[in-house]
């Protein structure tokens, strides 16, 4: 089996892996901000910061136990869960644009964390051992990315994800329906935390090396923008500004040194155009189903 | 000791301050986080530089060369980049403004190159003055002296002027001003073109406070003086001065006590520290919503 | 017997009593109205009630236990319905999935249970919530539009969604904020139907309106609030005679007619 996926990977284009596993990895990482950001209405300018918790405690994990990759990963997304849930207890309470600039301020005190901590090296970074597994790391990766759509997409629909969207439309009603938003807020935060913590280690092992600058704020803003150009809340949205935002830069990469003055002023040209995203407004699921001919057009 | 500290705090706290005073005055007529403001003060800080190299001009044109270049560059931004999505979602606009960010630290990385640049020698002449124990560079006095009269300016123009009083109705009700008449959009350019000029003038401050101009130099100031500005109660204009004194001070007493790796953080957990005791900042006022 | 009891409540906003020395009661079972001149504090008393505002003095009591000071989902928990007077749907989402949310206390299954989605006990927990709701928009006539957005109903349909959507919480009392409000006259007629079939099913009703004649239709007690104190309270035809009320109140109204 292993040695099937092994070759298989080997099989494609080295170069065109990287941007599969870019992808991969800003898929989890955008669907865990989508769930904060998209589903709840809290607007987070730190997710990167749990995106680096996860990669060092992943990173530490790999390091001083022989736990296999997918225990590890499980263990990384739960600390990065709690640590989430003990910042999210009292920085919830806090609305909006409030909310945002303490979760950058907390992401800043993250990273200068990180910058001056023994254990990881400071500054100089973290090399990351090889994973204890035998699959390649694109196919775990992109394992991982479909467990996390189908978790969003099953949240999405359920009691809680609902509680989470009428916390988005309206605090006020949804107190009036009984919904505890306090606890609901923070679930959420601390399920976005999670994913981000997951998407962390599998990027620490996929680029077998770590540093606490590859997390800052521009980081943050990566992933948020990659949820807001695909529409905010749509899981479909949210894969496709992932894809989209994660190997624009491989594909800019032609004319390298304008390659972020192109992302900015794409980022402006794009929100000026399509305000609501790419997907913003466009119903997936009834444009799946009239495709595959199961709902007359026009309905 | 003590004294020499805090004159170097409230000179970097006056530089917060100006560049707090922009983000302040935008959030406080459209809500909207002008992520681009820092790459303004940065703008600034290579105009003056500019000018001075090029053009030999003394410190105090550049500045006003650099502050009228920035009060433009403020207001075609806002035209360009924040005026189309007025309507929509402020993520949008917010996304919107972070890609200005970006563009313009990409262009001053191509058009300046990476390495920080320095002001030529003798652009601006230091002395040093005892006072007491601490020694104060003549560089200090020119910033802090600067800074206030431009804040005295300032609060002149926004109390005493017509626009000044359209700014304040419009910053108070938005949809109510503009059924007053009052034409929204020139106070939004005027506001810009007003924080675009603090800025620039404490951009050229900054570069020749630590001779060096550099195309990332606009991302963590712009991030402290938005903390700077939250901290004062975001909206308040004497919040804004006074976030950023108490921020600038306590950066430079917290390195002063040895601290000096966790200086980027100093700012931001005092900011998170007061948020989560009085969630609105110092000077914020407290809003009941109604239902 | 009462089920919902005010003692003596009061708010201040900063200089402004909006709601002073308040007691009332309100019968099991009843339809009972609240009106009074703009401002006179009907919503706000609503919003006391519920936990949005707290209480600056006095004491509310549901069910023989006090609330006040409870959170507001707490109370909401605890059996108490509403609709607001300036329409607070979920604009985005649709109308099933309002009343959905209204029946939020009903349900269980939290984080775990939305992982784990495709378990038979989940999907029947899900299933069971969905007939809850669709039998409450059926109360106010809204199946046809199940899957509309709430946002783009017309404004007589959204009051009606508002009132499935509290109705989903299973309440022992639902309080309406003028639920007539922007509503033609056969329109109204069929709301105040409704209220009484909601009566009928043994919810007690607490409404906030202007409307008189759709008040004293189907109220069995009125209070009169004027500037926060309460002038009056009796069944229509009392209130309809008694002169405070008269003054305050229908005397403008008369004035109007
Ligand atoms: N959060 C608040 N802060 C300050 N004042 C408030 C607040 N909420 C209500 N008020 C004031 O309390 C008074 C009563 O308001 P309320 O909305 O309860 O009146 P109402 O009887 O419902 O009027 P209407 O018939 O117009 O709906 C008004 O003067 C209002 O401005
Ligand atoms: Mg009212």
């Amino acid at each position: 089996m292993a040695d099937f996926l092994n070759s298989l990977v080997g099989s494609i284009d080295p170069y065109m892996l990287q941007i599969l596993v870019n992808v991969g990895i800003a898929i989890v990482l955008a669907l865990g901000l989508n769930v904060i950001t998209g589903l709840t209405g809290q607007l987070s300018l730190g997710h990167a910061a749990f995106m680096s918790i996860g990669a060092f405690t992943s990173a530490m994990v790999t390091i001083k136990t022989g736990l296999p990759f997918f225990a590890n990963l499980a263990v990384t997304g739960v600390v990065t869960a709690i640590v989430a849930a003990a910042i999210g207890f009292p920085i919830l309470r806090l609305t909006g644009d409030y909310l945002a600039i303490c979760t950058l301020g907390f992401a800043e005190i993250v990273k200068v964390f990180f910058l001056n901590f023994e254990p990881t090296n400071k500054a100089l970074g973290l090399t990351v051992p090889p994973a204890k597994t035998s699959i390649p790391m694109p196919i775990y990766v992109w394992v991982v990315a479909i467990l996390a759509i189908i978790l969003v997409t099953f949240v999405q629909s359920s009691r809680f994800g609902r509680a989470l969207k009428a916390i988005r439309e309206d605090e006020i009603a949804a107190d009036a329906m009984g919904i505890n938003t306090a606890r609901y807020k923070i679930q959420a935060f601390a399920l976005g935390s999670f994913m981000a913590g997951i998407g962390g280690g599998l990027y620490a092992h996929f680029l077998s090396y770590i540093n606490p600058s590859d997390f800052g704020f521009l980081k943050s803003v990566d992933i948020l923008a990659m949820v807001v150009l695909g529409g905010l809340g749509s899981v479909p949205g949210a894969v496709i500004g992932s894809s989209v935002l994660a190997s624009a830069p491989e594909f800019l990469r032609f004319m390298s040194q304008y390659r972020m003055l192109v992302y900015g002023a794409l980022l402006v040209f794009l929100m000026v155009f399509r305000p609501n995203g790419l997907l913003g407004g466009v119903n997936v699921t009834e444009l799946l189903l009239r495709a595959v001919g199961r709902k007359p057009a026009g309905k | 000791m003590f004294l020499q500290q805090l004159v170097n705090g409230v000179a970097l706290g006056s530089v917060y301050a100006l560049i707090a005073l922009g983000y302040t005055m935008v959030y406080g007529i459209i809500t909207l986080i002008n992520f681009a403001h820092g790459e303004i003060f940065m703008a600034g800080a290579f105009i003056g530089l500019l000018l001075v190299s090029a053009f030999k001009v003394n410190v105090f044109v550049a500045m006003a060369g650099a502050m009228v270049f920035c009060m433009l560059m403020g207001v075609i931004i806002e035209l360009i980049a924040y005026r189309p999505l007025r309507k929509s979602s402020r993520l949008s606009a917010l996304i919107s403004a972070i890609g200005v960010s970006i563009f313009l630290s990409s262009l001053a990385l191509m058009v300046f190159g990476a390495d920080a640049k320095g002001f030529p020698d003798g652009a601006f002449p230091v002395r040093q003055i005892k006072v007491g124990t601490a020694d104060i560079s003549t560089l200090q006095i020119l910033i802090i002296g600067v800074s206030a009269v431009l804040m005295m300016a300032l609060e002149f123009i926004v109390q005493k002027t017509k626009i000044g009083k359209a700014m304040r109705a419009t910053s108070e009700d938005y949809n109510t001003s503009a059924l007053m008449g009052i034409n929204v959009n020139r106070v939004i350019s005027f506001t810009f073109a007003l924080g675009s000029a603090l800025a620039a003038a404490g951009g050229v401050l900054v570069g020749v406070l630590f001779n060096a101009v550099s195309f990332n130099m606009g991302l963590m100031a712009g991030l402290k003086a938005f903390a700077a500005a939250v901290l004062g109660g975001i909206g308040s204009i004497p919040g804004a001065m006074l976030g950023g004194l108490l921020l600038g001070v306590s950066e430079v007493f917290g390195v002063a006590i040895g601290y000096s790796s966790y200086r980027d953080a100093i700012a931001f957990t005092i900011l998170v520290l007061v948020l989560l005791v009085k969630p609105t900042g110092l000077l914020g006022q407290k809003i009941t919503k109604k239902v | 017997m009462s089920i919902l009891k005010l003692d003596n409540v009061t708010i201040r906003f900063g200089g402004l009593v909006a709601v002073d020395k308040v007691n009332l009661e309100v019968e099991k079972g009843s339809i009972m109205a609240l009106i009074g001149p703009n401002g006179a504090g009907k919503s706000t008393m609503f919003n006391l009630i519920t936990g949005i505002y707290t209480p600056t003095e006095g004491q509310i009591s549901f069910m023989g236990e006090s609330i006040s000071g409870k959170p507001a989902f707490k109370i909401a928990g605890s059996g108490i319905g509403r609709t607001f007077q300036n329409i607070r749907l979920f604009t985005q989402l649709t109308v099933l999935e309002n009343v959905l949310i209204g029946a939020h206390t009903q349900g269980s299954f939290d984080l775990t249970g939305a992982a784990l989605k495709f378990l038979p006990w989940v999907r029947k927990e899900e299933n069971e919530l969905k007939e809850l709701a669709m039998s409450c928009l059926k109360q106010v006539d809204l199946t046809h539009k199940a899957n509309e957005l709430a946002g783009n109903l017309p404004y007589g349909e959204q009051r009606r969604l508002e009132i499935a959507r509290a109705l989903a919480i299973k309440p022992q009392i639902i309080l309406l904020d003028e639920p007539a409000a922007g509503m033609n006259p056969q329109e109204k007629q069929v709301l105040a139907e409704m209220v009484k079939a909601i009566s009928a099913t043994g919810v007690t009703v607490f409404l906030v309106e202007h409307d008189m004649k759709f008040v004293m239709g189907i109220s069995h007690r009125i209070a009169v609030l004027d500037y926060g104190v309460k002038i009056a309270e009796g069944t229509p035809e009392e209130i309809r005679k008694n002169p405070k009320v008269i003054e305050a109140y229908l005397g403008k109204g008369a004035a109007d007619a």
